[in-house]
């Protein structure tokens, strides 16, 4: 039967972007996409510290609050000495904020539906925090890894475990953010696409039926503006907790 | 004199009325919403951390099989080791003091 099908993977698929430039440095469509959430932050905090006013109006207020939730978050998770990582912090939030709010508009890709990219930023943040603590305590750091306070004759097994523990931070982390974008979107593909069969296979009467999955992606809509959110500052906050295990070592 | 009492007894009635009234409800809703949201963070976390664990083991373990050709031993010992692991990752999350 030739009709239509539900093609819930099709939409991950690395196309290339830029035109004819583009095909020749295999420049993807998720690198435009990522080029164009980076676009967005830097215009919308130029647009909003344009007039740099005592009041701020509201292009003003949303990038204020934006940055003192992150500085916040930085300073109740790791302390004063989170300001450091501030700049770093606020980077990888905003981010995958914009990547994952500017994957649900139509037509958009989605670049942290990918294990690639996600996985690079949690690698990124790995290394980059253990590298903090190496620097900060030296070889002193590998004390992380044997907890205080046990007798010695079960250090041979507890040492593995908190180490099994450290390494599985990056998988968790890039994990959770792919999981939960490519999810949702899949869904969405996945009720649209019965949509399309209901109408083809049941005429009139499937359109009126289609209703109801039309309805579950508005809902889904919500959840996924709240996922979108939330799984940034989730990766955010993270990334705060693990330098915080690197500057202060418990 | 009596009526300057009584507008201040009245204000003393009225300002316990208000805090009777919005005070406590106020801060219900706000430890509320607050719980409510770090109980959604959480629910995000728990489930990966576990597997996350888990997959890291077997994969060392597999990896250390390779390199000293003890296949499949180190890869069975470190099933229960990613187990555990993945248990105190589940702990540390949800915010247990465990030490170390």
């Amino acid at each position: 039967m030739a009709g239509p099908t539900i093609d819930a993977l099709g939409q991950f698929s690395l196309t290339t972007g830029l035109g004819s430039l583009g095909r020749a440095v295999n420049f993807t469509n998720s690198n435009e996409a990522m080029l164009g959430a980076a676009a967005v932050i830097v215009a919308v905090f130029a647009l909003g510290l344009k007039s740099k006013a005592l009041v701020p109006g509201r292009a003003q207020s949303l990038v204020e609050m934006l940055y003192e939730f992150v500085r916040n978050m930085c300073v109740d998770t790791i302390g004063e000495e989170g300001l450091r990582f501030f700049p770093l912090v606020f980077t990888i939030f905003s981010f995958i904020l914009l990547g994952n709010l500017l994957g649900l508009f139509p037509y958009f890709f989605a670049f942290t539906s990918h294990i690639a990219v996600t996985l690079t930023l949690a690698l990124f943040v790995f290394v980059f925090s253990t590298g903090v603590g190496f620097y900060t305590h030296g070889f002193k750091f590998l004390k992380f890894f044997v907890p205080s306070g046990v007798p010695t004759w079960l250090l041979p097994l507890l040492v593995p475990i908190e180490i099994i523990s450290y390494l599985s931070r990056p998988v968790s982390l890039s994990v959770r953010l792919f999981a939960n974008m490519t999810a949702g979107h899949v869904m969405w593909e996945v009720f649209a696409g019965f949509m399309l069969l209901l109408t083809a296979s049941f005429g009139v009467l499937g359109a009126f039926a289609s209703v109801v999955p039309l309805s579950l992606n508005v809902a889904l809509a919500a959840l996924e503006l709240l996922v979108a959110g939330l799984q940034a500052y989730v990766f955010a906050i993270l990334t705060c907790l693990y330098l915080h295990d690197a500057v202060h070592m418990h | 004199m009596s009526e300057g009492r009584d507008k201040s007894a009245f204000e003393e009635r009225l300002k316990a009325a208000e805090d009777a009234a919005a005070g406590p409800k106020r801060e219900t809703a706000e430890s509320d919403a607050s719980s409510a949201r770090r109980a959604i963070e959480l629910a995000m976390r728990l489930g990966v951390e576990m597997v996350a664990a888990m997959v890291i083991a077997v994969v060392v373990g597999w990896g250390l099989d390779k390199l000293f050709h003890t296949s499949p031993w180190l890869m069975i010992l470190m099933v229960p080791v990613g187990m555990v692991a993945g248990l105190r990752n589940l702990l540390r999350a949800s915010g247990g003091k465990t030490g170390g």
